[in-house]
């Protein structure tokens, strides 16, 4: 007989086997997921949950699907919260931090009460990678929120209202689009397409029989 | 952690083992081009016939689809007997895309570019989707050694020949631009000082072209997609699925009978193109696979479009990734991304040996582990099944301390919350379904034989042939999805929508009743039911 615990979904209790992750243990509760659960594997952040152990005071958070149910655990589910996601366009954007201050001017409130950091589902330093976003620090800020899944636990704590996830999402783009170094045999192979060097090559492989096909995809030298 | 003991006997060994193996690295034979069919034969899901049957009504009457896909083709659709009112559609655009994964933004992007009003609805939220997931790189032949030509030949073998020539003529030439497009938007790709991309090889390429983004490639790209989906103000009708497509009374595809996830509420959405991206079929769990896909997975675009009358191509082939989670049994069927083989970690079986080459493709390693785990039986017991090793300590031993967390990180993540620390111990792997091959047939413009009915993304069928190569999935998301975006907003300038109608879904259930197939499911699936329901009901 597999071991059991006591759980408390939005308050109510019910018993599940102690294997089974926080939405897995909804699921054989009975509940039927519509919102709330998008990949199941960690990496949508549909199912940002927050938690608190009986006679605990401090609260958690964690994604449901990437965490196992434990005993006493009093649980609820933020499958939405409402972000701020300021419309810009990637093409004229200043790449200082002015743009942070035109469209996202609620960081420079930060308090630094690190209440950010402290609910990150992913265990990322998120007042750091503000911070960096604060002194226009892109590539840093890109970085350090790398691994976000954008589930936005983060600014449901946040006193100073500011929407992390999106304030790193423009400073990746910018520095994917604009800080990282151009890559120069990216954009030879994309003219040579353009003007045609393959195009012949092309045409007769397409046009060989399945058997000559066969002969190169066994004979074709494969690098080391 | 690993705690039961046979799981800990064969860990020695492949500890053992370890300095022997990595010295013998890159001297692993590869199978020749007969025992890698044989293998497939005896071993490979795809050919157990007891898991498929043939198709009784509908354009591929007579071919051979799953048991369980066939279940839901053949089912009834959720608006019989439902009288809707067609002449006030709630929504009236000229694209239509039905699917918020990678293919269906970049369809958005590319129509609202070419000046189209384009609109997204998807079941769940933009980005829940096997895009989403994608771990391990986007191919592309942009190195000086590398060209189209050669990633083509790549792409034909992993497909066994099967592939549509036109299709994966595409899908090469125009995947240096995918990236490029990508890079432009922001996506930020590994890159070496100088703006070199970091590449590396996939099971089945013959260079290294696999892109990354870490082990976050797919998230790093949807994420990049949507956020431009919303700056160009793109409507997003989320937790709302595409039921039924409808037609005008020429029969061309001119708009859907959408369903609110969370009401049930109907309503119709006009279009005069229709784009479906709606993607895989991982959560149909077929022949009882555990699945690396997202909760939505369940092949609605194939039900809808087959219900219009678009032909299936290939729906028999699914792909098992051999290197799914089979331990801890809370990650059961995750993905490992093939990044980690890339990286140099062998497959292993219980006597600690390396039995096949870690790069094979992917059909192959799927049926390598289950011959290990069957006729062999080398497969090490994990108390939920058999399973191979996937030795990842290796991977730090060739490419130094700090890959695993430079490279990995995800897949790093995903153990340590169970105490497995992958630097240090391997992992347990059984094949998990991950990708559904065949789908909807196109030509190259994207539109099936239906009119003003275009597909992209995993719903596809026929650009991977009978098998996928690693990374050409994230590609062809990009590919096809920018292709149908600009086709579908072309075709919608030349089109005049008539009087709309829902005469073929009648048509379709009387085909079911002449057929005398009796079933009461109703179709598309849209979620998988994994509720444990109590009942005190005698049954």
């Amino acid at each position: 007989m597999e071991n059991t615990v006591r759980i408390f979904l939005f308050g109510k209790k019910y018993e599940v086997p102690d294997n089974l992750t926080i939405m897995c243990a909804m699921e054989y509760a009975g509940y039927k997921l519509v919102r709330g659960c998008g990949c199941r594997n960690g990496f949508c952040g549909a199912c940002a949950t927050i938690y608190r152990i009986k006679g605990d005071k401090e609260l958690h958070a964690c994604l449901a699907c990437q965490t196992k149910v434990e005993d006493n655990m009093y649980i609820a589910t933020l499958p939405f919260f409402p972000l701020v996601k300021q419309v810009y366009d990637i093409e004229k954007v200043p790449l200082n931090e002015q743009v942070m201050m035109q469209l996202y001017p609620e960081i420079y409130a930060c308090i630094g009460c690190n209440a950010c950091t402290k609910a990150c589902t992913q265990g990322l330093n998120v007042m750091q990678y503000i911070a960096y976003a604060q002194r226009g620090d892109f590539e840093k800020c890109a970085e350090e929120s790398f691994d976000c899944v954008m589930c936005g636990v983060c600014s449901s704590r946040c006193p100073a209202g500011i929407s992390h996830p999106q304030v790193a999402m423009l400073a990746r783009r910018i520095n994917g689009k604009y800080l990282a170094p151009a890559c120069e045999h990216l954009k030879d192979r994309v003219q040579e397409i353009k003007d045609g060097t393959f195009e012949d090559l092309m045409q007769k492989l397409m046009g060989k029989p399945v058997a000559e096909l066969k002969e190169l995809y066994n004979n074709r030298e494969i690098e080391k | 952690m690993y705690t039961n003991p046979e799981i800990l006997k064969s860990l020695k060994k492949v500890e053992e083992t370890r300095a022997q193996r990595f010295a013998n690295k890159d001297n692993i034979r590869r199978m020749t081009g007969e025992e890698k069919e044989e293998i497939l034969k005896a071993y490979h899901p795809d050919y157990r016939e007891d898991a498929f049957t043939t198709l009784k009504i509908g354009v591929n009457k007579g071919q051979k689809v799953p048991v369980e896909l066939a279940a839901y083709l053949e089912a009834h659709s959720r608006i019989k007997d439902k009288v809707l009112d067609l002449s006030n559609p709630d929504y009236d655009v000229d694209v239509l895309v039905i699917g918020g994964g990678g293919a269906g933004a970049s369809a958005a992007i590319e129509a609202h570019e070419a000046g189209a009003n384009v609109m997204v609805v998807t079941k769940l939220r933009i980005g829940d989707a096997n895009s989403m997931m994608a771990e391990g790189g986007i191919q592309a032949a942009d190195k000086p050694n590398d060209s189209p030509a050669i990633h083509y030949i790549d792409v034909m073998g992993g497909g066994h020949f099967a592939n549509r020539p036109e299709l994966v003529y595409k899908l090469v030439t125009e995947a240096p631009d995918a990236i490029a497009w990508l890079s432009n938007l922001g996506v930020e790709f590994d890159k070496d000082e100088q703006g070199n991309m970091i590449t590396t090889h996939g099971g089945g390429t013959s260079r290294k072209r696999m892109h990354a983004a870490k082990d976050y490639s797919g998230a790093e790209i949807m994420r990049t997609l949507r956020d431009e989906v919303f700056n160009r103000g793109i409507p997003v009708v989320d937790f709302t699925a595409a039921i039924e497509l409808i037609k005008d009374d020429e029969g061309k595809v001119a708009g859907a009978v959408l369903m609110n996830m969370e009401t049930e509420d109907l309503l119709i959405a006009r279009a005069k193109t229709v784009v479906i991206a709606t993607g895989g079929a991982g959560r149909m769990h077929y022949q009882n696979f555990p699945t690396s896909n997202h909760y939505g997975a369940t092949a609605d675009g194939l039900v809808l479009g087959y219900r219009a009358g678009a032909k299936l191509l290939y729906p028999d082939t699914l792909q098992y990734h051999p290197t799914g989670a089979a331990f801890p049994e809370q990650i059961l069927g995750a993905l490992v991304t093939e990044k980690v083989r890339s990286l140099g970690a062998q497959l292993v079986n219980c006597d600690g040996e390396a039995y096949i080459h870690p790069l094979e493709t992917r059909d192959v390693n799927a049926s390598g582990i289950i011959r290990e785990c069957s006729t062999r039986d080398k497969g090490v017991d994990t108390g939920n099944g058999k399973a191979v090793w996937l030795d990842t300590p290796l991977i730090e031993m060739i490419g130094g301390e700090g890959t695993i967390m430079k490279r990995i990180p995800a897949m790093y993540r995903m153990f340590a919350k169970y105490d497995i620390d992958i630097r240090k111990v391997p992992i347990l792997v059984y094949p998990t379904l991950h990708y559904q091959n065949g789908g909807l047939e196109i030509t190259p413009d994207g539109q099936t034989g239906v009119k003003n009915l275009f597909v992209a993304g995993e719903a596809v069928g026929g650009i991977h042939g009978r098998n996928r190569l690693m990374g050409n999935s994230l590609l062809d998301i990009i590919v096809f999805g920018r292709n149908a975006g600009k086709e579908s907003a072309k075709a919608a300038k030349n089109t005049t929508v008539g009087k709309l109608t829902l005469s073929h879904v009648d048509a379709f259930e009387k085909e079911i009743e002449s057929a005398g197939i009796t079933t009461e499911l109703v179709s598309p699936k849209l979620l998988p039911d994994y509720t444990r329901h109590r009942s005190i009901e005698i049954k």
